[in-house]
């Protein structure tokens, strides 16, 4: 399963990560991969969310260049693959902090207490406030829709790692263990 | 091509009768019926997201969207059934919720399909108390701008862009109701056609910059016209605001255009509304050009062409009508012909068939060869020393006093005077091609006609009238009091337009058939060769 | 296994048999639980003969609308010549649902078995199984599976020895619940964006990539291996209602429940007995108030709505509600439905597509309404808006979410008006619960 740390980010700043030259994502081993990937589907395009995954796992996020490099392996065009990228919530369009955590507050987990978990978190943190950075850096903490996993509210998601049950007094375990 | 089978069904109690897989929508247009749309277009594949057109098909349990339901043999369609009707004021009142209702600054105000619909079949009043969704206006680059406020994710733009110019350049970005019309960073709306897109628009979401709050909608004088900056002949209104030509929009023509236009040819209008433009006859006296009236000045001319052989310059921005004329002078005077034109680079519109931005950049290059001129890059090359050399609006750029003075006299007919002009003999004012009537015949030998949508300045004549009349001062026997005579005229004596009239080409116009070369006229044969056919 | 809880006895646990036991994960441990004997029948068996006996069964969808699964496969015709594909629809996001995430995180290979019977019952040499992105669990499980199943032979070239080609790939989704739609799922599986398309054409004539296709649940598929091995007759009796739902159901069951969890029972099971006694009812000496069954998109229930049902397609439809993808969410005193079914709205409009109109600005506006009236900020005539909204986003739109987000609504208001009326009026009749941070 997939680890907790997401990519080191040295800079959270978009906009200089925009600047620099765009390292291409599609060299080498990723490139390998990328091919095998393509064998999978009747044409290139049914493979841009794999690829658009790949982007964000080798770099923590998807950035424009990116896209513009996406688009130039599976022959679409930019603005094409920016369409798909932002309707789909899971793909970051900015670079995240290394935590990035979701909790699901929907409805079922809602009446099971989620709001009580999001605050947590936020205090927790030190974040205080859904979807900005904590004051450290590390953690980002936003509400997300239905998880999928109701049974066992409230679940949250830290990078890529599901966890169930979530209490509030559960919280700062949590965290530590992230440390 | 077989004949499609015909599928007979009912709407509002109105029998249709239409070919097999025709949509609700387009068969209720046949029967009179206009139902309310946004996301439809013809033009456009269908999208059947803007859920206007709902309609209600007896035995159907939900109401099927008009634009995306073929019809079916027998169907009952009922489009203002309350049902229907609650269901259309739905998305009317939908659709509004977090629109500005800026009409009275908005560009589209007047043509606005929402202000349309909302009028027809709108609430009176919104129900809606929230704070209204706000998004800042974008530069979509070359002549577009977005205000996505205004914008109900109809996805024309988008739709055209990808099936239409194959340039994918525009998105839905986002999703819900954060969706809005996007595109990627440095990536413009740059292509040549990209202009449709405003057009398309059926709000006042995407703007046309060069437009932007110079008119309202309803200052506009519509007229039917031929857009004159390439061979393509593209249908067009031209848009007149107080005798100035606003704007040019394309005209549906499904064997010319389609729906569109290019960039190019939208904006290459200010040519037209020219200030600088030769207004009063003129003919030289004790070495001088001076001013004088048509009848004498008609004349003059009519007296330099008498016994001397002609030499005619024409543009190929002339009708086929004045073109005809010339080349009756340049034939009772054994003469000859020559144009120039300007050419750029084609840039076609890869989704529709043989649309394109062409070379050549005037309307009636075809014409020109047809009416026997000949085309060249040195167009004085073949003038005798001593012939007369009649000039009809070519603007002599590039052509030296020194070619000129090869002539014996210089009569102009033009709608400006060249700096050259200044040695001409006459000089005869006639007006553009807005600014009469005739046709144009476009590089696929399909002759079209335009209207006058706007005034002639100072005492310019329509420049069929003036050959018409200097050819009756030099002795011919027809006279032509309409440019439909001088039509008729050309019907007469070119093999290849026999049976034409006005009337027959109508608005769209026609393409000329192959005919035989009847003795005495220019070789139409080939007419329309590797046309592959129709147009 | 009623995971995370032992089994019930009255449980009847056949896709849920292995929930919780790690050595079912693997192919070893699934072979030795019988695993594969299934596919290795089918692969000697003539595809209508397949179909028939899914047709027999009575097997429905179990992803939400509950078509008949044999008829669905009928619609394919193998060898027309053209690439049929089979998509599994793993994209489990209905809240209140989460039976897939067990199937897929305990039992991968029986999906992968059910996937590969259907495929070459329908003569798709193709599947993709769409997973939703936030499932990294059982994303991991699946993938895992795969690699296993085609080391082993059991896919690829040569399925188990049998000459045909069977290829199973997984395709992670990436946040969207509408791509649980099943034309929308093709869409986001031919790299587009999730929106649902027009029917016609049907999958079955034009599905993903243009070629036919067939889209089945996770539940679905899982149950095709056991009912080709012990036969149709055998899932049809596996009902106490009524032959037209037949077999067992998995219920994720959450909310202010003593026990949640997923749990398999046969239909025509009565809902309040599964509700009271298999699932334990309410936490603690609350009272349970209402219970919304198939996930969110289906009509609130009162409790005696609920307590009347027979858990089937047509015994929930008899009480007001729909067995949908079987995610029951039970809601005590405690809660203001108003706050429940606002925070569905809000749902909704999050995951509306945008497309059509009365979705993208209906859903968004229910949601505003709705917060304000949870705010006390409502006016009685909200209610009246709400309502006519809600049925100009019925059956108006191409896929059904708004219809989706419309229903909370309207048997939220039709069942708890006093709720709405007390918040608008400045009463209260709940406690409410703590503010939104």
């Amino acid at each position: 399963m997939g680890g907790l740390e997401s990519p080191d980010l040295a800079s959270h700043d978009a906009a200089a990560h925009e600047r620099a030259p765009h390292v291409p994502v599609f060299a080498g081993d990723v490139r390998k991969e990328l091919d095998e990937l393509l064998t999978r589907y009747p044409n290139k395009m049914a493979a841009l969310l794999p690829t658009l995954w790949i982007v964000q796992r080798e770099r923590g996020w998807v950035s424009e260049d990116s896209m513009a490099e996406v688009a130039e392996v599976l022959e679409l065009t930019p603005a094409y693959v920016k369409g798909v990228v932002t309707f789909y919530t899971m793909y970051h369009q900015h670079p995240v902090t290394k935590y990035f955590i979701q909790v699901c507050t929907t409805s079922p987990c809602g009446i099971c207490g989620a709001e009580d978990v999001v605050k947590a978190l936020l205090r927790e943190t030190r974040a205080g406030e859904l979807g900005v950075p904590s004051p450290d850096g590390r953690y980002t903490v936003i509400e997300v829709e239905c998880l999928g996993a109701c049974g066992f509210a409230t679940p949250i998601m830290i990078n890529d790692e599901f966890i169930e049950s979530v209490t509030p007094d559960k919280v700062p375990d949590i965290l530590k263990g992230l440390a | 091509m077989a004949e499609a089978k015909m599928v007979n069904l009912t709407i509002e109690g109105r029998p249709v009768s239409v070919p097999e897989g025709t949509s609700i929508l387009e068969a209720a247009k046949t029967a009179g019926i206009l139902i309310p749309h946004y996301c439809y277009h013809p033009g456009l594949p269908v999208a059947g997201v803007c859920r206007m057109c709902l309609v209600e098909v007896e035995k159907a349990p939900k109401l099927a969207p008009s634009c995306a339901t073929s019809v079916a043999e027998g169907q009952v369609v009922r489009v203002y059934t309350d049902r229907a009707l609650k269901a259309r004021e739905g998305v009317l009142e939908f659709l509004l919720i977090n629109h500005p209702l800026d009409c009275p600054i908005c560009d589209q105000s007047g043509e606005c399909e929402l202000q349309d619909y909302t009028f027809q079949e709108g609430r009176p009043d919104s129900r809606y108390r929230d704070p209204k969704r706000f998004n800042p206006v974008e530069d979509f680059g070359g002549d577009v701008l977005y205000v996505p406020n205004r914008c109900i994710l109809c996805t024309r733009c988008v739709r055209f862009m990808d099936d239409v110019a194959h340039d994918t350049v525009l998105n839905v970005s986002e999703r819900g109701d954060r969706a809005l019309i996007g595109k990627f960073e440095g990536k413009d709306l740059t292509h040549p056609w990209a202009g449709n897109v405003v057009d398309l628009c059926p709000v006042g979401a995407l703007l046309s910059k060069d437009f932007l709050n110079k008119s309202r909608a309803w200052e506009l004088d519509r007229t039917a016209s031929v857009c004159p900056s390439c061979t393509q002949g593209c249908n067009v209104m031209l848009e007149v605001r107080e005798g100035t030509v606003t704007r040019i929009k394309p005209r549906p023509n499904e064997d010319v255009n389609k729906f569109f236009i290019c960039d190019y040819g939208r904006l290459n209008y200010r040519w037209i509304n020219r200030t600088d433009r030769a207004e009063t006859p003129h003919v030289r006296t004790d070495g001088q050009l001076r001013s004088i009236d048509w009848d004498v000045a008609v004349h003059a001319a009519a007296a330099l062409l008498r016994d001397t052989r002609a030499f005619v310059l024409a543009s190929p921005f002339l009708s086929n009508e004045t073109l005809h004329l010339l080349s009756q002078v340049m034939r009772r005077n054994s003469g000859a012909g020559a144009f120039r034109v300007a050419t750029g680079a084609e840039a076609p519109l890869a989704g529709v068939e043989d649309l394109a931005l062409r070379r050549d950049r005037a309307a009636n290059v075809r014409g020109a060869e047809l009416f026997g001129f000949e085309r060249s890059e040195r167009p004085l090359e073949k003038m005798r020393d001593g012939d007369v050399l009649v000039v009809a609006d070519d603007d002599l750029d590039g052509i030296t006093p020194e070619e000129i003075a090869r002539a014996s006299q210089l009569i102009v007919i033009s709608t400006t005077v060249p700096d050259v002009a200044q040695d001409a003999a006459v000089l005869l004012p006639i007006t553009n091609f807005a600014e009469e009537e005739g046709t144009f015949t476009n590089l696929r030998g399909r002759v079209q006609r335009f209207m006058q949508a706007k005034p002639a300045p100072g005492f310019a004549r329509p420049s069929w009238l003036v050959l018409g009349d200097l050819l009756g001062a030099l002795g011919a026997q027809d006279s032509f009091y309409l440019p439909a005579d001088v039509f008729a005229n050309i019907a007469k004596t070119h093999s290849a337009f026999s049976g034409l009239s006005y009337d027959k080409l109508g608005m769209r116009g026609l393409p000329v058939l192959n005919g035989q070369a009847s003795t005495g006229t220019p070789d139409f044969a080939g007419i329309g060769a590797g046309s592959g056919g129709a147009r | 296994m009623g995971y995370p809880h032992p089994s019930h006895a009255r449980e009847t646990p056949i896709l849920s048999q292995h929930f919780g036991e790690p050595e079912a994960r693997t192919l070893h441990g699934w072979t030795g639980r019988g695993g594969y004997q299934a596919l290795e029948k089918a692969l000697s068996m003539a595809q209508a003969d397949i179909v028939n006996i899914v047709k027999e069964s009575g097997l429905r969808g179990r992803g939400g609308a509950g078509f008949p699964t044999g008829m669905k496969w009928s619609f394919m015709k193998p060898g027309d010549g053209k690439p049929h594909y089979l998509c599994c629809n793993a994209d489990e996001s209905e809240p209140g649902t989460f039976k897939d995430r067990e199937i897929m995180r305990w039992t991968p290979h029986a999906l992968i078995e059910g996937c590969a019977i259907a495929a070459w019952a329908m003569g798709a040499e193709t599947t993709y199984i769409y997973i939703r992105g936030e499932f990294t669990e059982p994303l991991y499980w699946m993938e895992r599976a795969i690699r296993e199943a085609y080391d082993a032979g059991i896919l690829g070239a040569n399925a188990m020895g049998s000459g045909k080609r069977l290829d199973v790939h997984v395709h992670k989704g990436a946040g969207a619940y509408i791509c649980g739609e099943e034309t929308a799922l093709m869409e986001s599986l031919e790299g587009r964006r999730g929106n649902p398309r027009i029917k016609p054409p049907f999958p079955a004539v034009s599905g993903v990539f243009s070629q036919p296709t067939t889209i089945n649940n996770v539940e679905t598929l899982a149950a095709v291996p056991q009912i080709l091995m012990k036969g149709a007759a055998w899932y049809k009796e596996m009902s106490l209602s009524n032959p037209k739902s037949t077999g067992t159901k998995l219920y994720s069951v959450c909310g202010n429940v003593q026990r949640p969890g997923t749990y398999e029972v046969v239909m025509g099971f009565p809902f309040g007995e599964f509700l009271h006694d298999v699932c334990g009812g309410a936490v603690g000496r609350k009272k349970l108030k209402a219970v919304i069954p198939g996930g969110a998109s289906v009509p609130i229930q009162t409790m005696t709505e609920a307590e009347a049902t027979l858990m089937d397609y047509e015994g929930f439809v008899a009480q007001g509600s729909m067995l949908g993808s079987g995610g029951v969410i039970v809601i005590d005193e405690d809660q203001s439905m108003v706050r429940v079914i606002a925070r569905l709205a809000r749902f909704f409009a999050h995951e509306s597509c945008g497309q059509c109109t009365q979705c993208r600005e209906g859903t968004a506006w229910t949601t505003k309404i709705l917060e304000r009236i949870r705010d006390g900020q409502g006016t009685m005539e909200d209610l009246d808006t709400l309502l006519d909204t809600a049925d100009n986003m019925t059956g108006t739109t191409i896929c059904v979410l708004s219809d989706s987000c419309a229903v909370p609504v309207i048997s939220g208001i039709k069942k708890f008006r006093s709720e709405f009326e007390a918040l608008i009026q400045g009463r209260r009749v709940h406690s409410v619960l703590t503010q939104v941070a």
